[in-house]
């Protein structure tokens, strides 16, 4: 092979984001998927045999991390390495996993900190789920890079439409630190409908039926002209195919009559319970065969009685089906078709349960594993390089505050579309009181014992007033990956009091510090030429800005001072082929002072304009001689609001 | 930069200076005409966000085209790629968006709103003591009746009276807006309020019955 060489400070390949590549990537329970959309067709990245899905488990092994197939293969050698199903556990704290106990594959850290994120004890090292997920999302950015030939470093990752903030927030960070910069967190019955909805056209009201390994989605969504709008989403965070193992593996447990299973045989017997499940999808009868201490078990069950068994638990998706329903004001009728999402939609049982519910047969062209990876695709795609479509999603679970006597009061009600600001207002309950605890929650319950606490913070230094004089205004934003920031402020006195809260179960800044130092994805020359992209972007906005400003009013210059503007152009075009960020920046700045006389100038000529009795309209119109540089300028009506 | 003053100046004619390229630009625009830059959402109301006339009559179809068009032009997944400062904008300009067309789009909201609007503080989402005695009564008598429901064919006609007699309020809230009686607007809003909630309550109840 021939090398290549370059002239110092070209860079060698042309980087991803320049070229506008970002991936997608479902992020599954069990099976990861990835997907780009390179040309025009959405493609799943496959691994040499073909295969799309990248199991997510994690070995982690004495010297090397291992992930997917090769770490599968080495569960039943070496089970205390070896981490499956993490999704469940994102964003989740010691006390949600109580619930879990004994269900999962691995020992939870003992922890004597009752609100931060749950750990794992995996060969004697304590590790978050997000670092785990992390190690996921690095191996399936390697295989695309491998793939496409260029280093990725944007993505679109989808997480349940279910997921509360604490778990997005836990996967934004986990992609952060496999050194993904995540363009957008889509929901994955969204992606699923994106997949769906490009390819037909599609008008009309749809629902995404997404039951997975480890959680259940239901959505609806409404499509027209190329809008995709969320009308209202539910579902359930801890119900999935996973499940249907267990009930599998419990049976036979109870049929062979084994007791105190070792970790090795619990894997083992799932592994098993898994392959029966899917065995049965296909024939009426299976065989479940394991060996568990030494003792090979065979065991024959048919399929009608592993529906009786998982029957219970598809009649709990039905339910949060009828609840969607209503908090959209429709009935099954109104739905033009079902969408099936997830390796779990394959069992006849959900099938048929889904049809008769709906009353007509649900859409399964496109690959359950793979259609919500190719959604997260084409979104990523959409975000880079421009779309006619839209998504216009909602939050999914109801964000409160805590009130007098542990009462939840809501602020964003569920299926509101976000991105979303609401502010309301509190007030102190004693006299003199001066600080006031903010405690974030989230979910349809009355009681703050009910729902999911998301954080605390304190508001401190309210002037002492009598009780109730206070006015404290909180204000919850959610941004459009769902993600939730809180701000208060005290309002009556001037007191600006104000403190921004991200709550997260997530890693504390200091903490993804550390990590991000730990890794080598994030090295300081990384760090330097982002920095200096961004520097390059802010000036070609400058000069683009003031270039639209010069074609439109330049005739407000004298010859010298265009001139003069024009040198400061030059030097600032100067700086920006270098490489020298420090350079730019400094050169941008001096561009600003430079065309402060011109701004001035334009800003009074429209003012004295419009005073001089002309309407606004006309001021408008005349400083509207130029059409826009590089973008259309739909005006909202302004005419009609002034009349 | 210019003063504060001059800021003041330009606001009074409804002008303020483009973020990007310093230029004058009108408070009501979503994108500067000269450079194209996106622009912070400014102060109208949710009815002239659209492009609406403050009335409860509105054209709910041409208030759902021009959030959809402008959504499609502000949405921050059109910003995605953009510098920090811009995908800021486009959230923001997305959120009044969002905020606008979600008190005009509900019948309840969007007459709580104009209440508001017109100095009556109306406030929908808090739990108030109902001050009608007359629909105080109604509201225990109805409670009762729901109470006392032992079947869903029995919930579903409660469901429906209540929703025939919410559809008989809006057009009454249509006529005592044009009329301009904020009074009576303000008493029918209060009642629309405990209908909806009504109907919810018959909701959960019936999905009670269905998964016992």
């Amino acid at each position: 092979m021939l090398l290549q060489i370059h002239e110092p400070g070209e860079t060698p390949d042309p980087h991803a984001r320049e070229r506008g590549i970002a991936i997608g990537i479902d992020l599954g329970t069990t099976n990861t998927v990835v997907a780009v959309v390179d040309g025009d067709q959405p493609e799943v990245l496959r691994d040499p045999e073909g295969d799309g899905l990248i199991p997510s488990v994690v070995a982690l092994m004495e010297d090397r991390v291992i992930v997917g197939r090769a770490a599968q293969a080495l569960r039943a050698k070496y089970p205390d390495r070896v981490v499956s199903s993490i999704k469940r556990l994102m964003g989740r704290g010691v006390h949600d996993v109580k619930a879990l106990a004994g269900v999962l594959p691995y020992k939870i850290a003992a922890s004597g900190d009752a609100v931060g994120m749950v750990r794992l004890e995996v060969a004697g090292r304590s590790v978050t789920p997000i670092e785990i997920s992390a190690e996921i999302l690095k191996a399936v950015k390697a295989r695309a890079e491998a793939a496409l030939g260029v280093d990725i470093e944007q993505a679109v990752v989808t997480v349940p439409a279910y997921f509360d903030d604490a778990a997005r927030s836990a996967t934004k960070d986990a992609a952060k630190l496999a050194g993904l910069d995540v363009l957008r967190l889509v929901n994955e019955p969204t992606a699923a409908a994106l997949a769906y909805g490009l390819d037909s056209g599609a008008e009309g009201i749809y629902a995404i039926y997404d039951l997975g390994g480890g959680t259940f989605d239901i959505s609806l969504l409404r499509l027209q002209k190329g809008v995709f709008q969320v009308l209202a989403t539910g579902g359930d965070a801890s119900l999935g195919g996973d499940d249907f193992d267990h009930a599998l593996a419990e049976w036979a447990i109870k049929q062979a009559d084994v007791s105190d299973l070792d970790p090795a045989g619990a894997a083992a017997l799932l592994l098993a319970a898994r392959a029966t499940k899917e065995a049965l999808s296909n024939s009426e009868r299976a065989m479940l065969s394991v060996t568990l201490r030494g003792r090979k078990l065979e065991l024959e069950i048919a399929r009608s009685d592993f529906e009786t068994m998982i029957e219970p638990l598809i009649t709990r998706t039905m339910q949060a089906c009828r609840q969607v329903l209503a908090d959209a004001g429709t009935k099954p009728d109104g739905i033009q078709g079902i969408v099936l999402v997830g390796g779990s939609t394959r069992l006849p049982l959900v099938r048929r349960k889904v049809e008769h519910f709906f009353g007509r047969a649900p859409l399964a062209d496109i690959n359950p594993d793979e259609v919500v990876a190719i959604g997260a695709a084409l979104q990523a795609k959409a975000l880079t390089r421009g779309s006619d479509t839209l998504l216009l999603d909602v939050i999914p679970l109801s964000l409160g505050i805590e009130t007098i006597g542990g009462i939840v009061e809501k602020v964003i009600e569920r299926n509101t579309p976000i991105p979303v600001a609401k502010a309301q207002d509190f007030t102190t309950y004693q006299d003199g009181q001066t600080g006031l605890l903010v405690h974030v929650v989230q979910g349809e319950r009355e009681t703050v014992d009910a729902c999911r606490s998301l954080g605390r913070f304190e508001l401190n230094g309210i002037p002492p007033m009598v009780a109730g004089a206070a006015r404290i205004q909180v204000t919850y934003a959610v941004d459009a990956d769902g993600l939730l920031t809180v701000s208060a402020k005290e309002k009556t006195t001037g007191v600006n009091a104000e403190i921004a809260v991200k709550p997260s179960y997530g890693l504390s800044d200091s903490e993804m510090a550390d990590m991000l130092r730990d890794s080598l994805v994030h090295a300081r020359d990384d760090m330097e030429r982002r920095l200096l992209i961004e520097a390059r972007v802010e000036a070609d906005r400058v000069l683009l800005a003031l270039e639209a400003a010069l074609r439109a009013d330049g005739a407000l210059l004298s010859g010298d001072e265009h001139k003069q503007i024009d040198a400061a152009i030059a030097r600032a075009r100067q700086a920006l082929a270098g490489q020298d960020r420090d350079a730019i920046n400094a050169a941008i700045d001096l561009l600003d002072r430079e065309t402060h006389p011109f701004a001035q100038r334009r800003m009074d000529r429209a003012i004295a304009q419009a005073l001089k009795g002309h309407s606004l309209d006309e001021v408008e119109a005349s400083m509207a001689t130029d059409p826009a540089p590089d973008r259309s300028h739909p005006e909202r009506g302004a005419g009609a609001a002034r009349k | 930069m210019p003063t504060r003053t001059d800021d003041n100046r330009a606001a009074s004619v409804g002008l303020a200076p483009c973020w990007s390229c310093k230029g004058p630009v009108s408070t009501q625009v979503l994108f500067c005409h000269t450079c194209g830059a996106i622009q912070p959402p400014g102060q109208a109301d949710h009815f002239r966000r659209l492009g609406l006339e403050p009335d409860f009559d509105v054209d709910i179809d041409l208030a759902e085209k021009r959030y959809l068009g402008f959504q499609r032009a502000v949405h921050p997944d059109r910003f995605a790629s953009k510098p920090p400062k811009e995908r800021a904008l486009a959230e923001a300009q997305s959120v009044s968006l969002n905020d606008a067309y979600e008190t005009l789009k509900d019948p309840l909201r969007r007459a709580a709103y104009l209440l508001r609007l017109k100095g009556v503080d109306a406030s929908v989402d808090k739990d108030e003591t109902m001050r009608d005695p007359e629909l105080l009564m109604e509201a225990m008598e109805a409670r009762e009746a729901l109470m006392g429901a032992e079947s869903a064919p029995a919930i579903e006609k409660l469901a429906a009276k209540a929703g025939a007699d919410a559809i008989g309020v809006l057009s009454e809230l249509s006529k005592a807006f044009a009329a301009d009686d904020l009074p009576r607007a303000n008493s029918l809003t209060t009642r629309l309020k405990y209908l909806r909630k009504f109907l919810e309550e018959t909701r959960t109840r019936l999905v009670a019955l269905e998964t016992m």
